[in-house]
């Protein structure tokens, strides 16, 4: 997958969970609960849908490393580097 | 150490709430305030340099406030307040994480003899602007950033709100029509102040909760509050001089606010406060850095820590631990057992509830804690399971094992005083002499007390109530829902999580991208911690003959569970 398929699936699965966002808006940079209303509830949700879309597990250690959709990408690639 | 509460059934025997209230100070001539008790005794004593507060920002950043700073940076507050002319038992809002100035803020209200009233920070705009309403606010603090979000929309329907305190930095608060700088107010107000002589049946608190019906409740709580608040610290969470305590608790909730604010300074006792939001390795670190001695959490918190799992856990020196505590709602005995495996103990469960203002049943450090059980209830209060029994009269359960409805009998300082504006709703919680809480529970031959579910259709979500009323009406206002009907759907993390059915109006037909606009629709007025997390489509939504929702209904359904008696069943 490129950087920019791995945004687009995020995205897409953010949006599954807070349908409201405007997924253009979204600044790669930034804390992505800074830019969406997100509980914690829903942070493990969207990990959950990740893991099941791309078959990557993310450990609930790794969460707080990923902030923003950047480390996401940042995250995923090499763990998706032969799909 | 020696716990505080070493022998339960003596201290219970000799316990009286008039000599609880001689460990405190009362006011230099006469009269009684929270703030005086959390602040300004210690700020005057041998613990002026204590640290009193030590707050942990999000990016690494610590600020401590000592007893003595605490006291002058309230002061400030309070000395704003009154620059603005804000009466007494006026209220003032705060609205934002858990930041410095929420403290400062909460303080300096009960000093100046105004009624602090927190609202969450992931509440949305509808939540926010009726708490406000119902409760006249005459004062909101929030951020710059909250203000954008989620105040400015709904400020035109507050006229009663006459000052907006925007916390920020200059050029972020430059830009916005109408309200006041935080900062600029306070470097201008002068760090005396003389606590206004409040007496111990006037108002300080003022906490909203959920009923299955209607608006949310105000719950009063007066200064004498505070007597509570220092003896559960006491017996509870056996607060020692030299303690380093943790309420992981947001303010915007009641055990924020009682525990996560007062009841450690009323003990002159260091209080961690961290802004981040939770994070396994992050609250290890914290408990290992600040050698965090009492620690009060919250059972969806145990439970995310269990699936990080204990190995982590090897990395960090969690030693200090002393107590670990837990509220919110039931701990599975699973999540007991596993304090054990990863801090060395036990964790130890405690019931209360925003209307009785302080914990009420709990383990106690010295005593066998039952995993799963609330534990026993405080001495000085008196816990009993009743039944219904026809209209307006109740009768105690005193068979062991025998569920009813959870009760207390009433008159301990913590009490609240009433729901605000709303007399008969507060008249309905008294029945026969007992306050009924509406949680159903039983007790066992020794006298431990085991929750089983709540008597109402409210939800309990992360250990936050939320009232599916509030859920519904909003739904509602969608212009393609014709009714909704909102339940709690057990999750394993969260306890429940809000799950909404809907039916629609003949010109709409269910499909995904409407599920999804209205979950957005919903998201956006209520916030994420409110709105549901699922929504359903049904054809109808069931009711009883006179137009109730059955919510029992729609659960049982959703369940897979035995309907039960039907008979009172609205036919289609």
């Amino acid at each position: 997958m490129t950087d920019e398929e791995i945004k687009a699936l995020v995205l897409r699965e953010l949006s599954n969970i807070a349908p409201e966002i405007d997924s253009s808006r979204i600044d790669p940079a930034v804390n992505v609960r800074d830019q969406v209303d997100l509980d914690s509830m829903n942070v493990l949700d969207l990990m959950i849908a990740i893991h099941q879309a791309t078959g990557v597990e993310i450990p609930e250690a790794d969460y707080p490393k990923i902030l923003t959709l950047n480390d996401f990408v940042a995250y995923l690639r090499p763990r998706l580097k032969d799909r | 150490m020696t716990p505080n509460l070493c022998d339960y059934e003596q201290t219970r025997a000799t316990f009286s709430w008039a000599q609880a209230r001689r460990a405190l100070d009362g006011l230099p001539g006469g009269g009684l305030n929270i703030a005086y008790e959390a602040v300004d005794r210690h700020a005057r004593g041998a613990r002026r340099n204590h640290p009193a507060l030590r707050w942990l920002g999000r990016g690494g950043e610590r600020r401590d406030f000592t007893y003595a700073e605490l006291c002058a940076q309230t002061n400030r507050f309070a000395n704003v307040l009154r620059e603005l002319g804000v009466g007494k038992g006026e209220r003032v809002f705060l609205l934002a994480g858990r930041i410095p100035e929420l403290y400062l803020s909460a303080l300096g209200t009960l000093k100046g003899g105004q009624v602090f009233c927190p609202l969450f920070s992931a509440f949305g705009p509808e939540p926010i602007r009726q708490r406000i309403s119902l409760g006249d606010g005459r004062v909101l603090v929030t951020t710059a950033a909250l203000y954008k979000r989620k105040v400015a929309e709904v400020r035109a329907t507050l006229p009663g709100l006459r000052h907006i305190l925007v916390i920020g930095q200059p050029e972020e608060t430059r830009d916005i029509a109408g309200i006041l700088d935080f900062h600029q107010l306070m470097a201008q107000a002068d760090e005396r102040f003389e606590i206004a002589r409040t007496q111990p049946e006037d108002l300080a608190l003022l906490h909203f909760t959920s009923g299955t019906t209607g608006t949310p409740k105000g719950a009063m709580h007066v200064h004498e509050a505070v007597v509570a608040h220092h003896v559960t610290g006491s017996f509870a969470l056996d607060f020692h001089p030299d303690d380093v305590f943790w309420c992981t608790a947001d303010p915007g909730w009641v055990t924020g606010t009682s525990y996560g604010i007062i009841a450690p300074l009323t003990h002159g006792i260091t209080s961690v406060v961290d802004e981040a939001d939770f994070d396994a390795e992050r609250w290890y670190g914290i408990v290992q850095r600040h050698k965090v001695t009492v620690w009060y959490t919250a059972p969806t918190a145990v439970r995310m820590m269990m699936k990080v799992g204990t190995e982590v856990i090897r990395n960090y020196d969690l030693s200090s631990l002393r107590l670990v505590a837990s509220v919110g709602e039931p701990l599975n005995p699973e999540a007991v057992v596993w304090g054990q495996e990863a801090f060395g103990r036990p964790i130890h469960d405690n019931w209360w509830q925003t209307e009785t203002g302080g914990i009420m049943i709990a383990n106690y450090l010295a005593m066998e804690i039952r995993p799963g059980s609330m534990g026993r209830p405080l001495p000085g209060i008196e816990a009993g399971i009743v039944r219904r029994v026809g209209q307006g009269a109740v009768e105690e359960v005193t068979e062991p094992g025998v569920e009813g409805e959870l009760a207390l009998r009433p008159g301990w300082p913590s009490m609240f005083r009433g729901y605000l504006n709303e007399e008969e709703r507060y008249r309905k919680c008294f029945v026969g002499g007992w306050y009924l809480t509406g949680d159903l529970a039983r007790r066992d031959a020794d006298g431990y007390f085991w929750f089983v579910g709540r008597a109402d259709d409210v939800i309990k979500s992360a250990g936050h109530l939320i009232g599916p009323f509030e859920v519904e009406s909003i739904l509602m206002e969608h212009a393609a829902v014709a009714e909704a009907g909102v339940i709690g759907k057990p999750d394993p993390v969260a306890g429940e999580v809000v799950k909404a059915f809907v039916s629609l109006k003949p010109a709409y037909a269910w499909s995904d991208a409407l599920r999804r606009e209205l979950l957005g629709f919903a998201r956006k007025r209520l916030g994420a911690v409110v709105a549901p997390r699922e929504i359903d489509h049904v054809a109808n939504v069931p009711k009883t003959r006179s137009g109730k929702i059955m919510r029992r209904l729609l659960k049982a359904r959703e369940l897979g569970l035995p309907e039960g008696d039907l008979s009172t069943l609205e036919t289609q």
